[in-house]
């Protein structure tokens, strides 16, 4: 079948075959998981149809405003600010790790033990299957974990525009630590002004805060009325729009959402559900699930269990906090920005309290029965953490479960056993 | 259910297990068959032969059961908490050593679950792993573990995983080592991956030990020793998830 994308995708240098393959996968997959979903609010479609497009019409859009000037940039994590990128004239996308590709060149470049959100980075580089990768003028990378760190040394000289621009994150909440994240915006603002030759003023960085505030206001209203029983929309679903969130333009998927918001209202009102109420509820927490990565979603939901809340970077830890937008000066509202960027608690930081304190607030806030702890494999950080995540929780009298997968399906069997297991607990 | 009939089976990777209980949870049948290459045969034949009027599934084909009968299922963990707990009170955990899985169930004094551990992908410190061995070894697997605790001292073995543990046996066996003390040594290194496994969930008490390996005296004089508490056997180990299932036929009936 030829799309209607395909000279685009030429043009790109995408590889044609390959990236067949992927979206022949992506759409069986979604239609297993997504589309047999039972009692979906109508508000989703409009994410069906975004992720149908999400290598089509998105990228077409993108390629049209950067005809007319305007500027990609790619990034593979939260601590990347949106709104500086905004303020210089240039669209931030969320770049493809969800999905094991072309392992076979992976490992020549990386050690066989890289998690998989790492491996799946260069997959779809070297596959050339990525037209976010493909068409970005500035590849973010960030020093979070080291795994990360140290593959971005080697993927700066895969990329085929040569554009890796690396920013440097703190390991510590401390003075210095806020010190050096503040300096590497202000770094980070000269990059994108160099980038787009734009210059970054009070006026315009003002308007790109409110715009992404806008934005993590209808994710954050989104994700408060997954507190209602019967929830009124299933995890999956929520997770989706958490997954868009990094790629669509910002204006109309801050609609789509407060138009699905409008419409779970009505329904917590009658009382309807995507899962009967009484339905165990889960609140996930770990590590960030990309697209199309949804399989310990998918055993959960499919193991009779609805998921309320993700604590993860795909997930609250992106949507959370609000600039403060009142600055007057460049200083100010920098300052601003740092101190919400400042509160992300990653599992790079140390130590990090807050993430264990976040947790516990969200199986409070959203009515969660139990948490599963999700850690990729060889991710050291979260797998570290998870240990004692899973003894405040106990200590709280939260039930835990903490599972350590990949992309792959072979453990599809104890993972379904384990889940189906800690529901029965739940029950 | 008055003078009703619940059965419960239990699809694992290497035996089917049956059991049918009466509306007092008293056993009256239990039945095993390897699970061969067509477990859905083999457990039709056996839900056909032994009439019951409720069937729940468990183990890893109890979604085969499902299909087939279209009856209630539930996991392995449940099931085996059940049944130990029906088999014998009181005890804090459950070690359970299948063909090629291995878990440890913490329980509260109900017998309801408190926290379970399972292997990851691989049959490393199951059953299957001790079959292997066995063999390499040239021992039958129903008295392997007697031979191990015939051995004078105990070899170390350093490979959990079956493939790397057979190249070291091989090795050890060119050098001229006693089987049976590389027999005990093998055992020891199953005890101290799943002491492990009891000691994340459970940190005293009575453990009841279930599955296949239960059967070798060998894992249950040794687990005892390593983690200096009560090991108890139910009488028929290979039997409890089924029997747990059993148990939960019963009791989904009585409101």
């Amino acid at each position: 079948m030829n799309s209607p994308h395909e000279e685009m995708w030429k043009k790109l240098g995408l590889n044609i075959d390959s990236h067949n393959a992927l979206l022949q996968v992506l759409g069986g997959a979604y239609g297993d998981i997504y589309l047999n979903q039972k009692n979906r609010p109508k508000g989703m479609e409009y994410f069906d149809f975004v992720l149908s497009e999400i290598h089509g019409q998105r990228i077409q859009e993108l390629l049209d405003e950067q005809a007319a000037g305007r500027k990609i940039i790619g990034s593979y994590c939260v601590f990347v600010p949106e709104e500086i990128c905004l303020a210089g004239n240039a669209s931030l996308v969320g770049l493809c790790s969800g999905a094991d590709f072309a392992m076979e060149e992976v490992e020549k470049l990386l050690p066989r033990n890289t998690c998989a959100l790492i491996k799946s980075t260069f997959g779809f580089r070297l596959g050339e299957v990525c037209p976010y990768l493909e068409s970005a003028d500035m590849i973010v990378g960030e020093n979070t974990c080291d795994g990360k760190k140290k593959a971005y040394e080697t993927l700066g000289t895969i990329l085929p525009k040569n554009n890796l621009y690396v920013m440097d994150i703190p390991q510590m909440k401390s003075v210095e630590g806020r010190a050096l994240l503040r300096g590497e915006y202000v770094r980070f603002i000269k990059a994108v002004e160099e980038l787009t030759g734009v210059t970054i003023t009070v006026e315009s960085l003002r308007e790109g805060i409110r715009t992404v505030n806008t934005k993590r206001a209808a994710m954050h209203r989104l994700l408060k009325l997954r507190a209602a029983d019967p929830a009124p929309i299933s995890g999956l679903d929520a997770l989706l729009a958490n997954q868009v969130f990094p790629s669509d333009n910002p204006a109309r998927f801050t609609d789509s959402v407060n138009n699905l918001c409008d419409e779970l209202e009505k329904r917590i009102e009658a009382k309807e559900g995507a899962f009967p109420a009484k339905t165990p509820r889960i609140l996930i927490s770990g590590c960030p699930m990309a697209v199309p990565n949804w399989k310990l979603p998918a055993v959960v939901e499919s193991s009779g269990a609805v998921i309320v809340g993700e604590e993860s970077c795909v997930g609250e830890r992106n949507t959370r906090n609000q600039i403060d937008d009142s600055g007057t000066t460049i200083d100010e509202l920098i300052d601003a920005l740092t101190d919400r960027y400042f509160k992300v608690d990653c599992a790079v930081f140390t130590p990090n309290n807050d993430r264990l304190q976040h947790i516990k607030e969200m199986v409070k806030a959203y009515n969660a029965d139990g948490v599963i702890h999700y850690g990729l494999q060889f991710c050291q950080p979260y797998l570290m953490e998870s240990i004692p995540v899973e003894k405040a929780l106990e200590d709280a009298e939260i039930p835990c479960l903490r599972v350590e997968t990949d992309y792959s399906m072979e453990d599809m069997g104890q993972l379904k056993t384990r889940v189906e297991a800690f529901i029965e607990q739940l029950q | 259910m008055s003078g009703g009939k619940f059965a419960g089976i239990d699809i694992g990777s290497r035996s089917i297990e049956f059991v049918i209980v009466d509306d007092n949870g008293v056993v009256l049948c239990s039945q095993q068959r390897d699970t061969g290459f067509d477990p859905v045969c083999e457990a039709r034949e056996l839900v056909a032969q032994y009439p019951h009027d409720l069937l729940m599934a468990t183990g890893y084909g109890r979604s085969l059961c499902e299909v087939e009968f279209d009856c209630p299922t539930v996991t392995e963990i449940k099931a085996h908490a059940k049944g130990a707990h029906a088999s014998i009170s009181g005890a804090s955990a459950i070690l359970d050593i299948g063909g090629q899985d291995s878990k440890a169930i913490a329980l509260y004094a109900s017998g309801k679950v408190k926290k379970f551990e399972m292997n990851d992908r691989c049959a490393a410190g199951t059953g299957k792993f001790l079959e292997i061995m066995a063999t390499n070894l040239g021992f039958p697997l129903d008295t392997f573990g007697d031979a191990a605790l015939e051995a004078q001292e105990e070899i170390n073995i350093s490979s959990m995983c079956t493939v790397f543990a057979e190249s070291e046996v091989t090795s050890l066996i060119a050098r001229g080592a006693d089987r049976k003390a590389i027999a005990r040594g093998l055992h020891y290194s199953v005890i101290r991956r799943a002491a492990g496994m009891i000691n994340r969930i459970s940190d005293s008490g009575d453990i009841i030990f279930t599955g296949g390996v239960a059967k070798n005296r060998c894992m249950t004089t040794l687990l005892a020793k390593h983690l200096q508490r009560r090991v108890l056997i139910p009488e028929d180990p290979q039997a409890i998830g089924a029997l747990g299932a059993a148990l939960l036929a019963m009791e989904s009936t009585s409101g």
